[in-house]
């Protein structure tokens, strides 16, 4: 490295006169770009600065004294690590976050540079970054965290990322190279992040559930490890909680979950609102936590935020405080009023996702009762291919009395995919393409002061929520 | 008519190749027999399970490179001559994408052993540089357009005796070359479009029912539905492929 000698660390300002050129250039972008009202301007900023020192990530990240945490995962990634930014923030450390949501390098270094001084300081303890999948190599190559994690690997937008094992093996050759003094929190869970995990240099920490209470009967069809990676025969299930993550073995080779570092058993499921559980760590006991998200998927995500949080030295007292005060990120899950209905929008962006979302607003009531859009776009950001809408579960939508109307560039491909299902045809409602426009079809069907569901692919989510803050209703989400 | 109509589906390799919500068409498959009156039964035939005798329908989905080469092995010697000699007397087949290349002769991989097929289509297929990834458009002599997504880097050539499933109107096909997109022979359709292809072309849908049918009973009439949702989704799938080509 040729530029450590150029960096302070701490508060100390630099003099390396690339690095504030580049602060410079890419601030000036950032500002230029939000008054034009270009959306968040949260990526752009970063492929100026980026041309100007293409080593600007390092030096900043370099800086922090208590490292960096990177989150890696297919689902729950902005989720998870908003809830280890807000617990850092507890301890109190000052927290340099990629909070809006722009997990690609450019987004990254954007980040960065919004919270560096003009004079190349970044006045942070510690870095929690979140990582797209296929950014994840380059990104952990360039900031060298301190704990890693890798949260679940499922299926997710194949025209996008190529098949899961072309993730996995750039992950594994990744892995390979961290050294020993890195940790690596793993979902033990998953087989798939198991095997790639096994028999590096860097410390692995495992975190599962033993859970009597939420076992799925069946692996459902969006699950995709069906296979020991290792042997190549059937894996089996002592327990399984969601998609292919459970208590796992190979009937084959006679490979097992590991021992778990952190357990979460215990768990309840409060709605749309909330969850409580127990999490057992090996060397500290039981501790119950609670924390303002809903579903069994967040339910691994709390635990695999405590785990890291425990792995970067927070106390338990911290964490089960910054996890009362949780609430849900943008758009993962929001409730809102808007003429008088109340709104749930959740997002949907993968089969596993949208999976567990149905799981979650059917579980106590069999079927879903309220009226519900699902709006499905194929945008880049969304996914082209709207194949995987057939590897969810509609089926259990078949029961229930609620309206389902469909939005968005392929609400048709929705509405097809529904009467696939075996929903009755009466139910489907197919409304404009244009999301805002079916907004407000579908809200005058709701009765004021009744609710209803809103389920949007990625984009369509944005549109919605543009045209929400329009009128109103919600923020903006790089005012967070 | 035969109030106790049934078809059998072969569900070839569900377990290992199933990518790509190509389970949709299993589902086209079933939902539109059932609408019919048609009682349907599928069966999985997975790796080191033999097939059965009275398949009406097979359908074999795509599957990840690890998953094919296993594949590869399993469906050689009398699997794989009991699944030629089926189609050969009229069952019918829809193969996507990693299926329908071990329809063909072989497929040849980057780095390493060619994978053998089955040869039921005089076609070879061959790893390439560039993965074609996006919407597809096809006019098909036998179906008319039909819509799906496509995303293989493997190049097919079709040789001699094999027919094209269509002509592309938009996206690669086959090899990105020739213009031509999937193949067929007598029953059997092979083709590299996800979707699911099925629920939104219900002419092929229904084709296939039709050729289990016959194949079963002799003859094969079959009620028209109501397909306005269906139609739906695919002319909207259709102006999708041309605004984003």
């Amino acid at each position: 490295m040729t530029d450590t000698n150029a960096v302070a660390t701490g508060r100390t300002a630099t003099r390396d006169a690339r690095l504030v050129a580049a602060l410079i250039a890419s601030k000036v972008a950032g500002n230029a770009i939000r008054r034009m009202g270009r959306g968040g301007g949260t990526a752009a900023p970063g492929l100026v600065a980026e041309r100007l020192d293409p080593g600007l990530l390092r030096k900043l990240t370099s800086q922090l004294g208590e490292g960096a945490v990177v989150v890696a995962g297919t689902n729950g990634k902005t989720t998870t690590t908003r809830m280890i930014a807000d617990v850092f923030e507890a301890v109190p450390w000052r927290v340099v976050h990629n909070r809006s949501g722009s997990n690609l390098v450019r987004g990254v270094i954007a980040a960065f540079i919004q919270r560096a001084s003009l004079l190349g300081s970044i006045g942070g303890d510690i870095g929690v970054i979140e990582a797209d999948e296929a950014a994840l190599p380059e990104l952990v190559r360039r900031v060298q965290p301190r704990v890693l994690l890798l949260n679940n690997l499922f299926r997710d937008q194949l025209d996008r990322y190529g098949e899961l094992d072309t993730i996995a093996k750039t992950w594994r050759a990744m892995l390979q190279d961290l050294p020993a003094d890195a940790t690596v929190v793993v979902n033990g869970d998953d087989p798939t992040l198991v095997a790639i995990t096994d028999g590096i240099r860097a410390r692995r920490v495992c975190f599962g559930l033993n859970e009597e209470k939420h076992r799925l009967d069946a692996l459902p069809h969006a699950a995709d490890a069906a296979i020991c990676r290792v042997c190549g025969a059937d894996l089996g299930y002592h327990a399984l909680y969601v998609s292919h993550l459970g208590d796992w073995y190979c009937t084959g080779c006679g490979r097992a979950r590991p021992a778990l570092d952190y357990v979460g058993s215990t768990i309840e499921l409060h709605g749309v609102t909330s969850l409580s559980m127990r999490i057992g760590e090996a060397a500290d006991g039981d501790h119950d936590i609670q924390i303002g998200v809903p579903g069994l998927y967040n339910a691994y995500n709390a635990l695999a935020a405590a785990a890291v949080s425990r792995e970067a030295g927070v106390s338990w007292d911290v964490l089960t405080g910054a996890f009362d005060a949780f609430r849900s990120a943008f758009g993962r899950i929001e409730r809102l009023t808007y003429r008088g209905r109340e709104l749930t929008l959740a997002l949907v962006k993968n089969p596993t996702g949208f999976n567990e979302v149905l799981r979650m607003l059917t579980a106590e009531t069999g079927g879903l009762q309220l009226p519900t859009m699902i709006a499905i776009n194929d945008l880049d950001a969304d996914g082209r291919d709207v194949s995987w809408l057939w590897d969810v579960d509609f089926e259990l939508l078949a029961k229930g009395e609620g309206t389902l109307s469909t939005s968005g560039l392929r609400g048709a491909d929705m509405a097809n995919r529904l009467k696939y299902a075996g929903v009755d045809v009466a139910r489907i409602h197919q409304l404009d393409t244009d999301v805002s426009t079916a907004l407000d079809a579908f809200v005058e069907a709701i009765p004021e002061g009744e609710g209803g569901y809103i389920l949007p692919t990625y984009t369509a989510m944005l549109a919605l929520r543009k045209t929400l803050a329009e009128r109103g209703a919600v923020t903006e989400f790089w005012e967070q | 008519m035969d109030v106790n109509r049934k078809l059998v589906v072969g569900w070839l390799y569900g377990a290992t190749m199933n990518i790509y919500g190509d389970r949709g068409n299993v589902l086209a498959i079933e939902q539109r027999a059932r609408w019919r009156g048609i009682d349907v039964e599928v069966r999985q035939i997975g790796l080191g399970e033999p097939i059965p005798d009275d398949i009406d329908i097979f359908f074999w989905g795509g599957g990840q490179d690890q998953e094919q080469v296993a594949v590869s092995r399993d469906i050689q010697g009398e699997k794989g001559d009991r699944l030629k000699a089926a189609i050969e007397n009229g069952a019918a087949m829809l193969a996507i994408c990693g299926g329908y290349q071990l329809l063909g002769h072989e497929y040849r991989p980057h780095d390493a052993e060619p994978l053998p097929g089955i040869g039921v289509f005089d076609a070879v297929s061959v790893a390439g540089p560039e993965r074609f990834i996006g919407n597809v458009v096809i006019d098909s002599p036998e179906f008319g357009t039909l819509v799906g997504f496509e995303n293989h880097s493997g190049l097919t050539e079709l040789h001699g005796d094999a027919s094209p499933l269509g002509k592309v109107v938009v996206g690669r096909g086959n090899n990105g070359k020739d213009g031509t997109e999937g193949a067929m022979y007598r029953n059997a359709i092979g083709c590299y479009l996800h979707g699911a292809l099925l629920p939104k072309n219900p002419r092929v849908t229904d084709w296939l029912i039709k050729a289990g049918l016959n194949r079963r009973y002799g003859m094969a009439d079959l009620e028209t539905i109501d397909d306005s949702i269906e139609e739906s989704a695919h002319r909207s799938a259709i102006d999708r492929a041309k605004a984003t080509r």
